[in-house]
């Protein structure tokens, strides 16, 4: 008896292999007959640039990899404009610098890629620019729902959690985002 | 006195019986997560690492597409340069968007909003191939995607 069912048992060891289904999401633009010419102001955006090397700029400034994330939040998180202007940021906690960007809503990453560039720096930059949102987000959804954002959303994913609870987290998931949209922009190559 | 006299214990062998209880208990195990490989890989699959991690949910709104450079038994056929694979049939940019619409037309229609295209993008791959597969994603409609990885140091891609 054990002797078949060790058989099987190794059969199905064997040819298990453990699907590795997750990932970064992203969504990508919608396709216009005539691509929308951005009008903005420069502070508001940032130019991430990674060239063929892996080499990282930003803003036209040689930057580690590992201190992108610093960066990246700062600059979202900014908060440049006044009390009295339009836009004012009443939940920024950054440095209010005149020369970044205004609030998170407006504030955008622009990341331009080298057609040679390996696709592992790609995945890691994309990954440091996610992780610096999450991080903003979850000091706010921390702050506001004493819950971290992502543990509602994995919470939201869960199956176990029922629809009423759903309902609640998906409005807190988006009050959250809509305070720090994810405004990560891949302008065409010029 | 000889009350006392400790007994000559013999230690029993340990029960075997419980064996066959415990190995089936594994095995249904194995059984229960065992996912069949559907497609065989003929390009490298090195998957880069991320932290920022989203599961993949449900497997039948999820088209994969692989990239990658030609894995050993086709190298010396086609040279290393990062190749896409659909199915089980390597394939070039222009074949990414019908692929991607006629697996579209193959869903029930309240699903085909959710779907998310999975890319299974080996690291060493270069951008240039996945920029004009995002540009096809575009055209067809396809807006969803997840750059699909492992979880673990995201610097290591680095190298």
């Amino acid at each position: 008896m054990a002797d078949i069912a060790f058989l099987l048992l190794l059969f199905f060891l064997v040819t298990t292999t453990i699907e590795t289904d997750a990932g970064l999401d992203r969504a990508l633009p919608r396709k216009q007959k005539e691509p929308p010419i951005i009008d903005y102001q420069k502070k508001n955006i940032l130019r991430v640039v990674l060239d063929k090397e892996g080499g990282l700029m930003v803003n036209e400034e040689l930057v580690d990899v590992k201190d992108l994330r610093e960066k990246v939040s700062g600059f979202i998180d900014n908060g440049g404009a006044t009390a009295d202007e339009e836009g004012y940021c009443t939940y920024c906690k950054g440095n209010a610098d005149p020369s970044a960007s205004d609030n998170p809503k407006k504030a955008i990453v622009a990341v331009n890629t080298h057609r040679e560039t390996s696709y592992g720096a790609y995945i890691t930059v994309q990954n440091e620019l996610v992780a610096a949102y999450n991080q903003l987000r979850n000091r706010e959804a921390l702050g506001v729902f004493k819950m971290t954002y992502t543990a509602m959303e994995e919470a939201y994913q869960q199956p176990e959690t029922s629809s009423a609870e759903k309902k609640e987290l998906k409005r807190k998931i988006k009050h959250i985002q809509q305070l720090y949209p994810l405004n990560i922009l891949e302008p065409e190559q010029l | 006195m000889s009350k006392f006299r400790k007994k000559v214990t013999e230690h029993p062998e340990v029960s075997t019986a419980s064996l066959p209880d415990i190995v089936f208990m594994l095995l249904f195990f194995f059984m229960t997560v065992t996912v069949m490989k559907d497609t065989t890989l003929k390009v490298e699959n090195e998957l880069p690492n991320a932290t920022e991690i989203k599961k993949l949910e449900k497997k039948d709104r999820v088209i994969t597409i692989h990239v990658g450079g030609p894995n050993e038994q086709y190298k010396d056929l086609l040279g290393e340069t990062p190749r896409i694979q659909l199915e089980d049939k390597f394939a070039d940019v222009s074949e990414v968007g019908p692929y991607v619409l006629g697996r579209l037309a193959e869903m029930p229609e309240e699903l085909r909003p959710f779907v998310t295209v999975s890319l299974k993008v080996d690291k060493r791959a270069d951008m240039g191939l996945i920029i004009d597969i995002k540009e096809v994603l575009r055209d067809v409609g396809a807006l969803k995607i997840n750059y699909t990885t492992y979880e673990g140091d995201a610097f290591m891609n680095m190298h």
